[in-house]
């Protein structure tokens, strides 16, 4: 009951180009998430999906209907924004229940809907208040219950946990994660924290330049990246790069290593390098060095480590886990 | 402000400055109600002196009152300048919303267009206002004073407002949509209760001249039935002889409305004015 498809999607405004061609395929009851850096487009193309922009050409739709023409509020849709949005002069409940209000719900059915979803959100305590007597973890709780309410097709979220605090945006992020098993909706999520799309999401479509890079589950994005956007986007720290002539290989053009997937060693090794910084996480120690052969290279170790800086050590890809890529910045498999 | 960057000397001065500004801008004000509760002679003698038993005379304000058309004078005067203000905050907001909202081709054009009228004074048209009103048979009504004065309001208003609705949040307005408001729920629900402070503002900037005005209703509206309150105050003023307990009565009356307009906006005024530069 809640399918989106989008077929060959542009916009620009004026002369700027924001969306090059975007088609995708969201399947009933999938979490996507799209994720980029701040001007890919990822948010404009989720504001077209609402309806709230209009695409310059292309297709929008929604359970096999195309819905370029209809308003937002026909088109089946919940929104959760970053700055909540509640209405100020409304109470909690009253926020919740507008859109059915509006769509002319029977005034039982507009109690029930909203009382099931405050008790999905523990909610019940504050129906009364106004948001500005909330907190910020209860406003988003109550923009989400906003568009429980309405019972839509499609969620969309627009970077709903960047206003929360660190602690805040884990339990709301679990929250969300819930949610999206109890109700088995479709959603839509946008974001430019990798740790979000990668914990939440089915589905994680990389945009950067108004272009999907690719579309994958999290583990596939993590360990085939398509090109070199997303082997650098995807993982922190970030993966190594290192100019395949430089290491004498003729099979590609840059070779990529994840941070986590090489190991030091004080005898013998691949590289020899010099530790410019290391930084001590606890659960991992990561160890900025300079190499001759390589060049600057980043190591994750788990555990506890001590090395110092300035001290020489050898550094060894695991080679199972090398990334080839060619001249045009794409993966060779 | 935070406690500790005040020191005492520093808020003395800056409250000593605050109460000699208050004492000059309230002294007029004080020197017209002492003075129209005096007798004549007492006026001349002694204008700065409070009325004492021997020179308390209700005298003016019994003239004004008993002319009996001083009731009919404000009441045109309230009939104007509330109307007045209802049109150009109506139709100021819509303007502004249009202007912040809508991206459309000429946008800024009509935005300096609306604005132009800051710049210009009205009075310089005063003799096609006259003969259009003439034309249209809308001379000695009060339509024809509303009229002139929500368009002299109007593009202060545009201006201020238009700058206060951008600040109102996208989100929120997109909320709305989402659940089905129409553009017009939207901007009377969401956006103008949110922008009140500088409703209240432009308010009491449209209300002032408004009131005060001379010009327009002795070209416009000098019939008996159409003089506003500052027109009306005229009569006691004559060429060789002026009855200033009159005068002076007429006057304090004519402040009371203005006051009681003023409070009714003014918590929502200081809002409006200091908004913008905290925030």
């Amino acid at each position: 009951m809640g399918s989106l498809q989008l077929k060959s999607v542009r916009k620009s405004f004026g002369p700027v180009d924001v969306l090059k061609g975007i088609d995708l395929d969201v399947k009933d009851g999938e979490f996507v998430i799209f994720v980029g850096p701040s001007g890919c487009g990822k948010s404009t193309l989720l504001r077209i999906i609402a309806g709230l922009e209009d695409a310059t050409s292309g297709s929008i739709l929604i359970d096999g209907a195309e819905v370029s023409a209809v308003p937002p509020a026909k088109r089946g849709i919940a929104m959760v924004f970053q700055s909540y949005a509640l209405y100020p002069h409304l109470s909690v409940k009253d926020n919740m229940g507008l859109g059915l209000k509006q769509a002319g719900a029977p005034k039982a059915e507009i109690e029930a809907r909203t009382k099931k979803a405050s008790a999905m959100l523990s909610l019940e305590k504050y129906l009364d208040r106004r948001p500005a007597e909330l907190s910020g973890g209860q406003r988003q709780r109550v923009a989400i219950g906003r568009a429980i309410v309405r019972e839509p097709k499609l969620f969309l979220f627009d970077e709903p946990l960047s206003n929360l605090d660190a602690a805040l945006r884990v339990n709301t992020r679990l929250e969300i994660a819930r949610l999206h098993r109890d109700l088995k909706a479709t959603m839509i999520y946008v974001t430019h924290d990798q740790v979000e799309a990668m914990t939440l999401a089915d589905k994680i479509v990389v945009l950067d330049g108004g272009v999907i890079q690719q579309v994958g589950s999290p583990m596939e994005l993590y360990n085939r990246p398509a090109n070199l956007f997303v082997a650098g986007f995807i993982g922190s720290p970030a993966m190594n790069f290192i100019d395949a002539g430089r290491l004498g290989r003729s099979d590609a053009t840059t070779i990529g290593i994840r941070p986590e997937h090489m190991t030091l060693s004080r005898e013998s090794g691949e590289w020899t390098g010099k530790i410019v910084h290391v930084e001590h996480l606890g659960a991992d120690t990561i160890v900025y060095l300079d190499s001759e052969k390589a060049g600057l290279l980043t190591a994750r170790l788990f555990g506890e480590h001590h090395y110092q800086t300035d001290e020489f050590v050898h550094a060894t890809p695991n080679s199972g886990h090398l990334h080839r890529f060619n001249a045009n910045g794409e993966a060779i498999r | 402000m935070s406690k500790a960057r005040t020191s005492l000397s520093r808020t003395a001065l800056v409250h000593a400055a605050l109460i000699a500004y208050t004492l000059v801008a309230v002294f007029p004000v004080f020197l017209t109600i002492i003075n129209s509760m005096k007798n004549r002679n007492a006026i001349f003698r002694n204008p700065m002196q409070l009325p004492t038993p021997s020179t308390f005379d209700l005298v003016g304000y019994q003239t004004v009152l008993g002319q009996g058309d001083f009731a009919l004078y404000f009441q045109n005067s309230l009939i104007v300048t509330v109307v007045s203000i209802a049109l150009v905050l109506l139709f100021g907001a819509m303007a502004a919303f249009a202007l912040s909202e809508y991206r459309f081709r000429g946008n800024t054009l009509m935005g300096l267009y609306l604005a132009l009228g800051i710049m210009i004074p009205i009075r310089l048209g005063t003799v096609a206002i006259l003969q259009g009103m003439v034309a249209t048979g809308l001379v000695n009504t009060l339509t024809a004073l509303i009229l002139v004065y929500t368009a002299q309001g109007l593009p202060l208003a545009v201006f201020i407002l238009s700058e206060f609705m951008r600040t109102v949040s996208d989100d929120l307005k997109n909320a709305g949509r989402i659940d089905g408001l129409s553009e017009y729920s939207i901007f009377f629900r969401l956006v103008l209760p949110l922008v009140r402070p500088a409703m209240a503002t432009v308010a009491v900037f449209t209300m002032i001249p408004i009131w005060n005005d001379l010009w327009f209703p002795l070209i416009l509206a000098p019939s008996e039935a159409t003089k506003t309150v500052t027109l009306g105050s005229q009569i006691f003023i004559g060429q060789f002889v002026t009855n200033w307990n009159a005068v002076l009565a007429a006057l304090s009356l004519a402040i009371l409305p203005v006051l009681v307009l003023y409070l009714a906006f003014s918590r929502q005024l200081i809002r409006g004015i200091t908004s913008g530069a905290v925030k």
